[in-house]
């Protein structure tokens, strides 16, 4: 058990380190800290586990920002100025879409048998442009009650809404899928797609079905985007590279069958947090830039060697 | 022990398959009766595996019908395949590296207890389910995946090379398995390279041959021959015998090319001394898992010894990189192709690479213009220039003799060769071993490991066997019949029973116990002493 989530475990334990690193660098970094860190890494955390889900079976999504776009635009401009209970219908039917957008990339790239990172390459500029389409500059609005579910704290100032959401929701969504014959089949198309298929999974619907579950956490992350910040954005920033980086650090194998979501969210917030501490030390920004980019490749770099070790005795 | 019935349990007819220009298949047929062991036989190319993907589902073919239990039944999909009652087994297990062997056999829903019952009956005891399909043995995983296949009773059950690259204990449960099943309801197409065994378990042999059927034989004792010349066209002569090849068996006092002492490594290598000299091929037996792929890897300069030296030419060497080994004339050809190939290059820029590499290859043979000898080295082996564009394309038994080539032409010190005849047709062997025997005669030193202890006399000057990661038995050639080496390579008694008359034990003491009525009893080889290492074994596993 230790071993199967060894890689998390020790995300967590360099989480827990940083924090102490924070609070060394800022002694009034407290509970409003952890607040605006769960608040800000909310929707990088969604689209680390889109990414993670996609790659765990062998592909790749360069589109998870773009669904991001697509998905927060259509929510901000669909949910403003009108009531509360249509919001309702708009977040169903928002997460109904980004399952729709999950499944055209999946069915091209199965259709087509073009690369993954092609036809999401393609698709990007698709979904980015849709977003344009929808709204041209940021824009409209977020129901209220999407918004004080991600903001805020709960039962105890320490534990921060959105960490809430997402950790329910994940979990929620992933683990039965994880336990089922569904997620083995996923795990199983990453790990030896020609075993698989030996062994009498299907191929082709098992990959359409990780990318339709990618475009649904993507449209999760569209939401949230929507929600933290009040409003759609049709560019909201580099979150593909991002949940790439995230998932690469969270110790999910680039070459599929291997890791989970947990060690990618937890990546998140330690990549936040990095930024965050830089901030307090007053480095420039676009060092800090460089810096994160080190230590990803040095955590990568002494965690590989690590599991290298460990599989030579 | 045929059904005498006339109805068919699985048939195949007129399929056709082609690939563009290259006809795979063409009318080829192949009619299976319930409860016979039918063996699958043709030379690399000859349509088998297209066949094979036919009836699984993996290929679809552009004409043909196949009918199971008189319903016609075209798989488009293994998975589909497999609801109709017809299951393969590959050489390569189709289990999932990163999921545990649990999760594997959930995957594939596998009964658990049946799975459990041909485990045990096929050699391995104790299997921890929860290890990693990673983590195991080759052969391990193989017999799980014919476990997995057996647990669901399957109309058809399709063995597709299954005893290559088997250790001969677990090949034994294998065939005993095969023949065991024999009269039941299902049937088993078995296919292979191996006579032997062929002869030993199955009825009845279809044979292909360019894609089309040849014939259909009923096995009995002398339908190996015919079986040969119909997959090789024409009337096959016996190998010519070696010849003492008396100047150089006399270099008594030279330095050996390689020696070996005391090699030992941190696996199953122990103690493990030897020496090849110049001219030679000496061959070397295991069973597998007694230390002979630390060997090579040793050799091969891929691993480091924990103990011991190796010494060409009389000098002691330690490889820190294959490229060490090669630069001091040692060259290795690995069981795996894929490992020695480069897939996706042609056949000419694989034999030319030792050119490109800046590595000096000497050698009996003087280098000279790359052009000339690449072209001599194509046609001495009569590769199959069908596909010359690029290697992956080729049969098995092709990419084999591209991977010897390279060394060839560059011209060869001293070759290891690990299990170099595997999976390959009887045509391709032969011309392999006659490239051996050039290689020895120009003056390079041959080691090879075979689990075909049928090479040995062929190919070979002497025997050296491995057993537990030491040597315990060194047999010249003339000794070395199969019978022996696989005693030896038990570490047995000279009088212990051997695996074919087990499983002519086991097949005689069933037609005894249906004779009577009665339950089949297995023979116990309980007198031998290599019965107590076998429960080792299987622990090991």
């Amino acid at each position: 058990m230790i071993r199967r989530h060894g890689w998390t475990l020790g995300l967590v334990g360099i989480l827990l380190v940083l924090l102490v690193v924070t609070r060394i660098i800022q002694p009034t970094y407290g509970a409003a800290g952890v607040q605006g860190l769960a608040v800000s890494v909310l929707p990088l955390a969604f689209a680390a586990v889109a990414q993670a889900i996609a790659v765990i079976a062998r592909g790749i999504d360069l589109s998870v920002g773009s669904m991001m776009a697509l998905t927060s635009v259509i929510s901000a401009s669909l949910m403003e100025d009108r009531s509360e209970g249509f919001a309702v219908l708009v977040v169903i039917g928002v997460l109904l879409i980004g399952c729709v957008l999950g499944a055209v990339n999946g069915s091209l790239i199965v259709v087509t048998r073009v690369p993954d990172i092609v036809v999401t390459l393609a698709m990007l500029f698709v979904w980015a442009g849709c977003a344009l389409l929808v709204l041209g500059t940021p824009g409209g609005g977020s129901a209220e009650w999407l918004r004080s579910l991600t903001g805020g704290s709960i039962l105890n100032a320490w534990i921060p809404k959105a960490a809430l959401l997402l950790l329910v929701i994940v979990a929620a969504i992933w683990i039965p899928i994880r336990r089922s014959r569904l997620g083995l089949s996923l795990y199983a198309i990453g790990s030896d797609p020609l075993a698989a298929y030996r062994s009498g999974v299907s191929v082709a619907r098992t990959k359409i079905f990780a990318y339709t579950l990618t475009g649904l956490f993507s449209a999760f992350a569209g939401l949230t985007l929507t929600a933290t910040t009040g409003i759609g954005t049709p560019v909201p920033g580099p979150y593909t590279l991002l949940s790439v980086a995230a998932v690469v650090l969270g110790g999910v194998s680039l070459a599929g069958g291997r890791g989970g979501v947990f060690g990618p969210i937890v990546a998140v917030v330690i990549l936040s947090l990095l930024r965050t501490d830089m901030t307090f030390l007053n480095v420039n920004t676009n060092l800090a830039t460089v810096a994160q980019g080190l230590i990803l490749v040095g955590v990568v770099m002494v965690g590989s060697l690590l599991q290298l070790r460990k599989r030579e005795p | 022990m045929t059904a005498s019935t006339k109805e068919y349990l699985l048939e195949a007819s007129d399929v056709s398959k082609r690939y563009g220009a290259v006809v795979a298949l063409k009318s080829a047929s192949l009619r299976v009766r319930p409860g016979e062991a039918h063996a699958l036989m043709g030379a690399n190319g000859a349509g088998k595996s297209t066949l094979v993907k036919v009836l699984t589902g993996a290929v679809r073919p552009d004409e043909g019908t196949i009918t199971v239990r008189g319903r016609e039944r075209m798989a488009h999909s293994p998975a589909e395949a497999r609801r109709g009652g017809l299951v393969s087994v590959y050489q390569e297990p189709a289990l999932i590296p990163d999921l545990d062997i649990s999760s594997n056999l959930r995957l594939t829903e596998t009964p658990l207890e049946p799975f459990r019952d041909w485990v045990h009956q096929l050699g391995l005891g104790k299997l921890d389910l929860s290890r990693m399909a990673r983590d195991l043995p080759l052969a391990t995983l193989r017999i799980i995946d014919l476990a997995r296949a057996l647990a669901i009773r399957p109309d058809v059950l399709m063995l597709d090379e299954i005893t290559a690259a088997l250790p001969a204990n677990l090949t034994e449960s294998v065939l005993e398995v095969v023949a065991s099943e024999r009269g039941g309801e299902g049937s088993i197409i078995f296919i292979s390279h191996r006579m032997t065994e062929i002869a030993s378990v199955c009825d009845r042999a279809t044979v292909l041959r360019e894609g089309v059927t040849v014939g259909v034989v009923d096995i009995s004792a002398d339908s190996a021959d015919r079986i040969v010349e119909l997959m090789l066209g024409e009337a096959v002569g016996e190998m010519p015998e070696r010849t003492e090849r008396p100047a150089l068996a006399s270099q008594g006092n030279e330095v050996p090319r390689l020696e070996v002492r005391s090699l030992g490594s941190s696996g199953r290598l122990r103690d493990v001394s030897f020496d090849v000299r110049a001219g030679e091929v000496v061959g070397l037996v295991a069973l597998e898992g007694q230390g002979q792929d630390e060997l090579f890897d040793i050799l091969a300069g891929s691993e480091h010894a924990s103990t011991g030296e190796v010494l060409v030419d009389g000098r002691p060497v330690s490889f820190r990189h294959p490229a060490d080994a090669i630069r001091a004339g040692i060259v290795f050809v690995p069981a795996d192709r894929a490992e020695a190939l480069l897939m996706q290059r042609s056949v000419r820029e694989n034999i030319a690479l030792p050119f490109s590499a800046p590595i000096s290859g000497w050698g009996p043979i003087r280098r000279s213009k790359e052009k000339p000898k690449v072209d001599k080295a194509i046609d001495t082996l009569q590769i199959d220039t069908r596909a010359q564009k690029e290697v992956r394309l080729l049969s098995g038994g092709n990419q084999q003799k591209v991977t010897i080539a390279r060394w060839v032409a560059g011209g060869v010190q001293t070759m290891l060769c690990f299990d170099p005849t595997r999976g390959i047709d009887i045509r391709t062997k032969h011309q392999v071993y006659l490239l051996l025997r050039d290689l020895a005669e120009a003056g390079a030193a041959v080691l090879i490991y075979t689990s075909e202890l049928s090479e040995i006399q062929l190919v070979c000057d002497r025997a050296i066997v491995i057993f537990g990661g030491e040597v315990v038995a060194e047999i010249d050639a003339s000794e070395a019949d199969e019978a022996t080496l696989l005693r030896a390579a038990h570490n047995l008694r000279s009088d212990a029973l051997l695996p074919e008359e087990i499983v002519a034990a086991v097949v005689a003491a069933e037609e005894e116990a249906d004779g009577a009525g009665e339950e089949p009893a297995h023979p116990t080889p309980g007198e031998e002493p290599g019965d107590d290492r076998g429960s080792d074994e299987t622990s090991d596993l």
